[in-house]
């Protein structure tokens, strides 16, 4: 009885798992076919032959410059977690540990603006890149989407769990607040600040409706407004298409694997502030 | 211990030298710049891309505001006007997108509140490989848009995609037109959402399982409660308040869908997968019409918020 029930449970879960990873086997299945191995209908299961033709097209293209976009795309996810990073764990720290006028305003004000569809932000804040003159440059990926309140908001949490002993004993050794703050909280931060550059990296790394209409020239764009590019340049050009996918996804998927751990836990506790 | 203790003493009594000596510096405790400077960084972003772009939005929505002309002249609400009068130029558009929207919120709000709820009660009790089960589906969700844009566009092509030929193999209809005709654009566009984001609700449900004590499944099992009386009477009420986080979070998600139609049905077939996000940014920058674009955005966030207040009404509602 309970291994029936035991041997039903692993027949679902082998089941539901197929239905998740076919579609990301059969994109690197297709990105090593030939042109006309994936025009075959219907298409076979195997790449017959095995090519390399679709990530030859995507690595020597100069109209889509596939490669460039990657290096954009890396620079700004980097640079994206690093300034969500640094300026969210400096504001979490006045707010969850230093008195000052304005705070209880403050952090209301914050917190509403998560509540705002950042849709609905997009033409204002388009103007406004374009009077700062970013507009077409990587700063206008890195920079606006850090004014997020999710990162004060997360790392505000995690400070306030932590007991002020350890800091209070750094007071009487004379330590200022900068000190407290790298030597004392960070270092106790650690796992929540690592969830937190991984969720910055992952979402500006996947960005796609905001670099779509904010970059034009097709050397500056990053990998998603470049693959749309790419899916219109080559249609139907399935192999082609796929190698750029694959290309948009190994980072990530490396990235999850690697951090499973810190962006499981990030996602279930920002599901229990509800 | 005592160390504790002691430091936490220690404290009561040297909390007023502690402010005296911080008129030495800059920056030690108790000045009143700190604070401030601390805050600078994350304020200058907030101001400038948080709050500033809420006033702006207002300001653009009341002017006639094209982005390619210097003459920007204050219309007052004819730009909100224009969305409710049929006579408008903009008014057939802007009502297709905000139907095409409702009816994928519809649609794929029920599956993505129950289907992770399903998962996570499968993935819940600790068994060999669980871990590694749980990984495999959240895995869609770390792409983006537009990886899984592009792979379903492919996987659901119509002559070369897998989704069809498997169709064939077990017999079925193997020429279904999946991305370019309705029903099926929404079956697909439901379908593409429902895989990729499922994984991440129900790492969501997965927390808020944990968080339920074990004694009331017990005291329930004492009870004599079987297995579908434990899941309505303890699981259901103690993932109320998860629920509501999930339903309102999806709710918005998908009432701000855009990547999915604009690459995969491409807004097919005609336009009636274009949804509200998509009307709004090609409004606004295609179009170059800022204004009504602006004036758009804020009815857009209006319902929305309209609707999640709705939300916690009923729930609370409920619980009482």
């Amino acid at each position: 009885m309970t291994t029936l029930h035991r041997s039903a449970r692993y027949a679902v879960l082998v089941i539901l798992t197929l239905i998740f990873l076919t579609p990301l086997v059969w994109m690197v299945i297709t990105s090593v076919k030939t042109y006309n191995d994936a025009q075959q209908i219907p298409p076979g299961f195997l790449p017959n032959p095995f090519s390399t033709y679709g990530y030859e097209q995507i690595l020597g293209n100069t109209a889509n410059p596939v490669l460039r976009w990657f290096v954009n795309s890396m620079l700004a996810a980097t640079l994206h977690a690093l300034l969500v990073l640094v300026t969210a764990a400096m504001a979490a720290y006045a707010l969850a540990r230093l008195r000052f006028r304005g705070r209880g305003i403050g952090f209301a004000l914050i917190v509403g603006t998560l509540f705002i569809p950042p849709t609905s932000l997009i033409i204002p804040n388009f103007v406004i890149a374009d009077r700062l003159g970013w507009l077409d440059t990587l700063i206008v990926v890195i920079v606006p989407g850090a004014a997020s309140a999710f990162g004060v908001f997360f790392l505000r949490q995690f400070f306030l769990s932590i007991p002020a002993e350890l800091e209070e004993a750094a007071v009487l050794d004379g330590a200022n607040h900068w000190q407290i703050f790298t030597r004392v909280l960070l270092p106790l931060s650690k796992p929540a600040l690592a969830t937190l550059a991984v969720l910055s990296f992952l979402t500006n790394w996947n960005d796609f409706l905001w670099p779509i209409y904010v970059l034009f020239s097709p050397e500056r764009l990053t990998l998603p407004p470049g693959l749309g590019l790419l899916q219109g340049a080559y249609v139907t050009d399935y192999p082609v298409i796929m190698a750029g996918a694959v290309l948009a996804s190994v980072p990530v998927l490396i990235l999850f694997v690697a951090a499973q751990r810190h962006i499981i836990q990030g996602v279930s506790r920002s599901g229990l502030k509800g | 211990m005592a160390d504790v203790i002691e430091v936490g003493a220690a404290r009561e009594d040297a909390s007023p030298p502690a402010g005296g000596k911080s008129r030495r510096g800059v920056t030690q405790p108790g000045n009143r710049a700190t604070p401030y400077l601390f805050l600078a960084p994350y304020l200058l972003l907030f101001l400038t891309f948080g709050l500033l772009p809420i006033l702006f939005g207002l300001w653009l929505s009341v002017h006639q505001w094209d982005l390619q002309l210097p003459n920007r002249p204050f219309v007052g609400l004819d730009n909100y006007q224009d969305l409710f009068d049929s006579e408008s130029a903009i008014y057939g558009d802007w009502w297709s997108s905000v139907r095409a929207t409702a009816i994928f919120t519809v649609f794929s709000v029920p599956l993505l509140v129950v289907i992770p709820l399903g998962l996570a009660l499968l993935l819940n009790r600790s068994f060999p490989g669980r871990t590694f089960f749980r990984a495999v589906y959240f895995a869609p969700y770390v792409l983006g848009v537009a990886v899984i844009g592009l792979l379903w566009r492919f996987l659901l092509d119509a002559n070369l995609g897998l989704v069809n030929r498997l169709l064939g193999a077990v017999g079925l209809p193997a020429d279904t037109p999946w991305v370019t005709d309705v029903p099926w654009a929404w079956v697909s566009l439901v379908g593409v959402t429902v895989w990729w984001t499922s994984g991440f609700n129900a790492v969501i449900y997965l927390a808020g399982l944990q968080d339920i004590s074990p004694e009331l499944y017990e005291a329930a099992r004492v009870d004599g409660a079987n297995a579908w009386d434990r899941f309505r009477n303890v699981t259901l009420p103690g993932l109320r308040p998860v629920m509501l986080f999930v339903l309102t979070t999806t709710i918005l998600a998908s009432a701000n869908v855009f990547g999915q139609s604009f690459l995969i049905t491409q807004g097919a077939p005609g336009e009636e997968t274009r949804t509200v996000v998509w009307r709004i940014v090609d409004e606004g920058l295609r179009d170059n019409d800022a204004g009504r674009a602006a004036a758009m955005s804020i009815v857009f966030a209006l319902a929305l918020t309209v609707i999640s207040l709705v939300n916690f009404r009923f729930f609370r509602y409920r619980e009482d």
